[in-house]
């Protein structure tokens, strides 16, 4: 249903709004507009054929408003890979809360704000960008998302830097969360070959039900290689859209990784245009569903230029009745020759009841490309495990290794150490809850 | 140590063993030889637990135990060791992680304390040098872009790690050039104590020129059809099978 997010927008509009400059209000209006003609999507929607969001279009999420001072530092030690003194820009609620952020110890190359303070301040750090590289278009989404954007983080990577620590912008959900909607909405602009690597979590303390739906746009700028981990791990009981639309100028190399074991829906989807020669995309991920849970990926890499290239590895481990869905879309250009492409996507299958449908989708107008997809849905290998057990390894060490080890080579892909330790360690631990070291 | 009574076992639909009694008491080395698809290597896998065979009938005491009714990881941990004839392959999974975490699931079923990695890598030190393996194979996947030689000197590594009371080679031989083939004898050879014992299994004599054996059994159709020392592997190695197999319905 679209009309109590309607009442709100207006609602909202008639307390004066906020005092916006006149594009951002046009692109609000444009927003709801969008989506109260387009609706929720239903699976009639291609993209939306194996994922039905009537749980989130029948139930009602308003706006979150500011939620600070009910977390504490310690209560986000489970989210900062043991470096709680990285860079950070911490969300709870949606709305940034500076005392949780660590973004004054920043690299002076990189400027790191909420999108509220920028909006206010420096509206020429967004303008150029913000609803440019994400347009609404035909998204249901990303217009509810545009018409509701509050916060969120706005990063600018000056151009020749290398910056050493990786930035978090951590998103937070509490108890009263539940019921709530928010829209984060983020801006990464990478400057011309610079280095850098930001992570982008979506947390939650407590098991509220809340609905999440994050727009993150990136600017990749020639020359310049940006590593972007997405790790969600929201409560069970939550709903999770997030699209991360990347633009990327010549010789650019955009790295994501896109982890997932949280929310009871989750869809994410990992959009790049190539657009200047020699530039490549590297997406790497890895869902793992348990219970109910429905997780959905969804990737779409446009070639629109000569000598590009896109690496892609997702795997999926899915156990109880759990629903995982993979959609990679690799388009070329037909002036995108010499294009050179890679998609994988391996499941497995812990439960009789697990379900996966994988589906890849190339398009290719140019004659002179190399282009592979392969996907793959299996169950522990039997002989693996009797080689194990018959080493003296007991049944569930030797399941749980073996999990592990069918993730291993897309964990293996993320350069940060702190990070990739921890996901091997939340991936060893999923299905279990026993511990080992790897 | 081990006490094999009519032991029966099939895959499926097809029987395999049809009754196997076989005796191995500690420090003696027995050769089990036969014809493809004699039941020779199921036996080796039906004792230790491959969940792909299913026991029909008979008995096997190991040690005063019932080893049919113990899972796999238990045999394992009581001192039983099969060298596979097609070693797994397990990518993601390195050989120092397989090995350090087979060493302490034994070592905690008796008791024992577990090792630190830097505490078994010296252990591993003079295992590597048993079997002439550089120390750089222990940090790749299990047994993943091995040569054939190698996989079977990685089994031979691993039972010198686990140090098994009963040892079952099945077709360790198979694929062996002869240097390969030495290293592989010397290795097991090496282990050899008083108070274990080894089963090989093989289709050729080669290897008993190293591993010298006390009994050597003839498998056909699921069943021994003779037993006798060294030499009868002398003498099937001259004369071949024919004259102990009768012609019989097929058996895998």
């Amino acid at each position: 249903m679209t009309t109590p997010y309607v009442t709100d927008f207006a609602t909202i509009a008639n307390n004066g709004g906020r005092a916006e400059p006149a594009w951002l209000r046009a692109t609000r209006r444009d927003g709801i507009e969008r989506f109260e003609k387009l609706g929720f999507p239903t699976p009639r929607n291609e993209d939306w054929h194996f994922t039905s969001v009537a749980r989130i279009a029948e139930s009602t999420f308003s706006p979150l408003r500011a939620a600070s001072g009910q977390v504490t530092h310690d209560a986000l030690a489970p989210f900062t890979f043991g470096h709680a003194e990285w860079p950070s820009l911490v969300f709870v609620n949606g709305r940034y809360d500076r005392s949780l952020s660590n973004g004054v110890a920043l690299d002076p190359t990189v400027r790191a704000l909420d999108l509220a303070t920028a909006l206010r301040d420096e509206p020429g750090l967004i303008e150029p960008w913000l609803g440019k590289i994400s347009p609404a278009g035909d998204r249901s989404f990303t217009a509810l998302n545009a018409a509701f954007m509050a916060d969120g983080a706005v990063v600018h990577i000056a151009a020749e830097s290398v910056v050493r620590l990786p930035l978090h912008l951590l998103f937070v959900s509490t108890a009263s969360a539940a019921k709530g909607a928010a829209h984060p909405r983020n801006l990464i602009v990478a400057g011309k070959n610079s280095r850098a690597t930001i992570i982008e979590s979506y947390v939650s303390i407590g098991d509220a039900g809340y609905f999440t739906n994050a727009v993150t746009e990136v600017a990749i700028e020639a020359g310049a290689t940006l590593a972007h981990y997405k790790i969600q791990r929201e409560s069970q009981r939550a709903f999770h859209v997030h699209t991360i639309d990347t633009k990327q100028a010549r010789d650019s190399h955009y790295v994501s990784f896109a982890f997932a074991t949280g929310a009871e829906l989750s869809r994410t989807n990992i959009y790049t245009l190539l657009d200047g020669e020699g530039c490549g995309a590297t997406l790497n991920g890895l869902y793992m569903g348990d219970d109910q849970q429905h997780m959905d990926h969804q990737t779409n890499i446009v070639h629109a230029q000569p000598n590009t290239f896109s690496r892609e590895l997702y795997k999926g481990i899915l156990s109880g009745s759990a629903h995982g869905v993979f959609n990679g879309k690799v388009y070329v250009y037909p002036i995108a020759q010499k294009t050179d492409g890679k998609q994988t996507n391996n499941n497995l299958l812990l439960s009789e009841r697990a379900r996966i449908d994988t589906k890849p989708q190339l398009e290719i107008f140019a004659d002179d490309v190399r282009c592979t997809h392969g996907a793959t849905v299996g169950r522990l290998d039997e002989m693996a495990l009797f080689y194990m057990k018959s080493r003296g390894v007991p049944e569930d060490s030797a399941r749980r290794l073996l999990t592990y080890a069918f993730a291993a080579d897309a964990l293996e892909t993320i350069e940060v150490e702190a990070v990739r330790e921890e996901l091997e360690g939340a991936t060893l631990h999923r299905f279990t809850g026993a511990s080992a070291q790897i | 140590m081990l006490e094999i009574t009519d032991l029966q076992a099939r895959a499926g639909n097809r029987e395999i063993l049809r009754g196997i009694t076989l005796t191995v008491e500690p420090g003696e080395v027995h050769a089990i030889m036969g014809p493809n698809g004699s039941g020779k290597s199921t036996l080796a896998q039906v004792l230790a637990g491959n969940p792909a065979y299913e026991v029909t009938g008979g008995s096997a005491i190991y040690d005063g135990k019932d080893l049919l009714a113990m899972p796999p990881e238990e045999r394992a941990q009581a001192g039983v060791f099969l060298a596979f004839q097609y070693p797994v392959e397990i990518p993601g999974v390195s050989n120092a992680y397989f090995l350090r975490t087979a060493f302490n699931a034994i070592r905690q079923s008796r008791g024992e304390d577990e090792v630190d990695p830097i505490e078994f890598l010296d252990y591993m030190e003079k295992k590597l040098e048993l079997v002439d393996m550089d120390v750089e194979m222990l940090s790749r996947s299990v047994n993943m872009g091995f040569s054939g030689g190698e996989k079977k000197r990685n089994e031979i590594l691993q039972m010198a790690v686990l140090e098994p009371r009963l040892a079952l080679l099945d077709e360790t031989d198979s694929g062996l050039d002869i240097d390969a083939l030495r290293i592989v004898a010397n290795g097991v050879n090496a282990l050899k104590r008083p108070d274990n014992s080894t089963i090989v299994v093989t289709h050729y004599q080669r290897l008993l020129n190293y591993i010298v054996p006390d009994y050597v059994h003839v498998l056909a159709h699921g069943r021994i059809v003779k037993s006798g020392d060294k030499g009868l592997a002398l003498e099937l190695e001259a004369k071949g099978y024919d004259w102990l197999v009768e012609p019989q319905g097929a058996v895998a």
